[in-house]
């Protein structure tokens, strides 16, 4: 600890000491002003923060904030369920949902209903990630991407189809049946590990 | 005496012609390489990296922003007067490259087989012709500002006009004591008689208050008032855009430049080498010396970006204050000591008497100061002790509660 440091001491009382205005005037005070030389010099010499960024990616927090994602169960059925309930969450009103009931010819999600018409407005969008709070079956949740970069207003309000996460090996694209013998029950509490394939001791 | 003037005097035209072409591109390529060096210096005092996309390591990035500069749409406001808004910016750039005509930049050389020095004139009041052509650039700012027609300018170049007018005046005076010790204006025999000892030695305040109103002079920060952002937009060129624009921002660095020179020239000993290396002034046929010259005015330059780097901007009425109040009675008092000292020592009086002259007044300045500040002290506890007196002018009546 310098001396400095030691008279002021430490946390607040240490910031609103150097908020005060310099009322020292003291021969000596001139130059410990100087010093603000030597800081300046010093950096000089030290590494830069700076990340080369497109080159070089930043470190990105599992929890980042992105671009959203609407999740799929394991046989392909989406878990949305068309609730809009993020849509009501958004402070930002950036979430449009609408949506449909599922029938037994087209079944797109295991319970009711389904979400027919889904848009993101990333430009009203503030990543608060309310949304991702409210949603009931964790269909919506965040990525980590961030470069949203683009040259026009429509292409910034993202459709269902870009935000659906894709199919993974072994997935169906819906419509689709569910699972055999399986209850929407088995897809709500994560029975489901593949096209028809329920676990149900699980 | 020196030869210089004399060797200069009988360069044919076409020669001095070439030396103008070089000082002229020594003072476009110096601007690109400033730029780049106060990005890069800045950034690196603030621990960034500063450009590094264009050429190698970003060394052509004040290349390709002169390029954008000049692509840009070249706008003139509705209200300007066009003409005046036009030569403004010329009348600004041209006089900087004025001043660099009589820098001595090195000693003897030789050029397409003729003997000179590169400098491309030596007149006899040199430094004074230097500060008449910085005087007229005044007048691209003034000019600018006022014909841009609008409030902004307006208010910035009349900042500006009287900043650099006033740090004029402590700047000629800071001269004054070099001219009573080399006992001549002209630039070559003023690098001359510093073979012994450099000005900034022997007459350091007048260093100093050279240095600081050589920052001020150049609308530089700390002293950047006339472009505070915060205030006044872009000060007196805010409605200036492309070429204009360009030309403007090249005053400022080639202004740098040519102040930076003048200071190597009046206290730094010029092209000479530092001391103890005298030895490489022969080498290259002179010309070595040239880069004595430009590694001191670097030194300076490199001041100018570290005070950037450091300080934040001043405020204008202590800004001004700090010009009138300080620089300008110190460098009278100094201007004072100086030129008792050198009729003394002129009329061989002994030097126990200059001893002692110099001796009193170190004492009278000490006493002075003592004094200042024991006064300070007193008025503080005083303001301390005692109520704050009322106001001699009227104030509207405070209520007092229940009333």
């Amino acid at each position: 600890m310098s001396e400095l440091d030691k008279k002021l001491g430490t946390g607040i009382d240490k910031a609103q000491a150097s908020n005060k205005p310099i009322t020292d005037l003291s021969e000596g005070s001139f130059f410990k002003q100087l010093l603000g030389f030597w800081v300046t010099f010093k950096a000089q010499f030290k590494k830069p923060n700076t990340v080369q960024y497109p080159e070089e990616r930043p470190d990105i927090h599992p929890r980042f904030h992105g671009r959203h994602q609407l999740n799929r169960y394991e046989d392909g059925l989406e878990k949305c369920v068309g609730c809009e309930l993020c849509a009501w969450a958004c402070p930002a009103d950036a979430i449009l949902v609408e949506g449909a009931d599922n029938t037994d010819k087209e079944r797109f999600s295991p319970g009711e209903r389904y979400g027919k018409v889904y848009q993101i407005n990333y430009l009203r969008c503030i990543f608060c990630g309310l949304c991702i709070e409210a949603c009931p079956t964790r269909a919506l949740t965040m990525t980590n991407e961030f470069e949203l970069a683009d040259t026009t207003r429509s292409k910034l309000i993202f459709e269902k189809e870009d935000l659906l996460a894709p199919l993974r090996q072994g997935m169906l694209q819906p419509p689709h049946p569910l699972a055999n013998g399986a209850t929407k029950d088995d897809y709500y509490k994560d029975r489901i590990t593949g096209v028809n394939e329920v676990v149900k001791d699980a | 005496m020196n030869g210089i003037a004399d060797v200069i005097g009988q360069d044919p035209g076409w020669l001095s012609l070439v030396k103008g072409v070089l000082v002229f591109a020594l003072c476009v390529v110096a601007t690109l390489l400033t730029i780049l060096a106060e990005r890069k210096v800045v950034s690196w005092m603030q621990m960034r990296v500063g450009p590094n996309r264009t050429g190698w390591k970003g060394s052509l990035q004040s290349l390709a922003d002169g390029v954008k500069l000049a692509l840009k749409e070249d706008l003139i406001p509705k209200a300007a007067d066009r003409i005046v808004f036009v030569i403004a910016p010329v009348i600004s750039v041209t006089t900087c490259f004025m001043a660099f005509a009589v820098i001595p930049m090195t000693g003897k050389v030789k050029l397409f087989g003729h003997t000179t020095a590169m400098q491309l004139t030596d007149i006899p009041v040199g430094v004074l012709y230097v500060l008449a052509a910085a005087s007229v650039g005044v007048y691209g700012i003034v000019l600018a500002g006022w014909s841009s027609g609008s409030t902004y300018p307006l208010l910035g170049g009349l900042r500006s006009s009287a900043q650099v007018i006033s740090y004029e005046v402590a700047m000629g005076l800071s001269l004054v004591a070099v001219f009573i010790y080399s006992g001549s204006m002209s630039t070559s025999d003023i690098v001359n008689a510093q073979n012994k000892w450099w000005f900034a030695v022997t007459l350091f305040p007048s260093f100093i208050i050279y240095t600081i109103s050589m920052v001020g002079e150049t609308n530089r920060a700390p002293f950047d008032l006339a472009e505070a952002e915060g205030e006044l937009v872009g000060g007196f060129h805010t409605e200036y855009s492309s070429l204009k624009f360009a030309l403007f921002f090249l005053a400022e660095y080639v202004n740098m430049v040519a102040v930076s020179s003048l200071a190597t020239t009046m206290f730094l000993g010029g092209y000479h080498a530092f001391p103890g290396l005298g030895f490489t002034e022969k080498w290259l046929g002179g010309w070595f010396t040239m880069i004595w010259y430009l590694v001191k005015v670097s030194l300076f330059l490199y001041l100018y970006i570290w005070l950037r780097g450091t300080l934040p901007r001043m405020r204008y009425d202590q800004f001004m204050k700090f010009g009138w109040k300080v620089l300008i009675p110190v460098s009278l008092f100094w201007i004072l000591v100086v030129s008792t000292l050198r009729l003394m020592s002129q009329q061989h009086a002994g030097r126990g008497a200059v001893i002692g002259v110099a001796v009193g007044v170190v004492l009278v300045v000490f006493a002075a100061s003592n004094l200042y500040e024991s006064t300070k002290r007193r008025h503080a506890i005083e303001d301390k002790l005692g109520e704050v007196a009322a106001p001699k002018f009227p104030v509207p009546q405070i209520k007092k509660a229940g009333e």
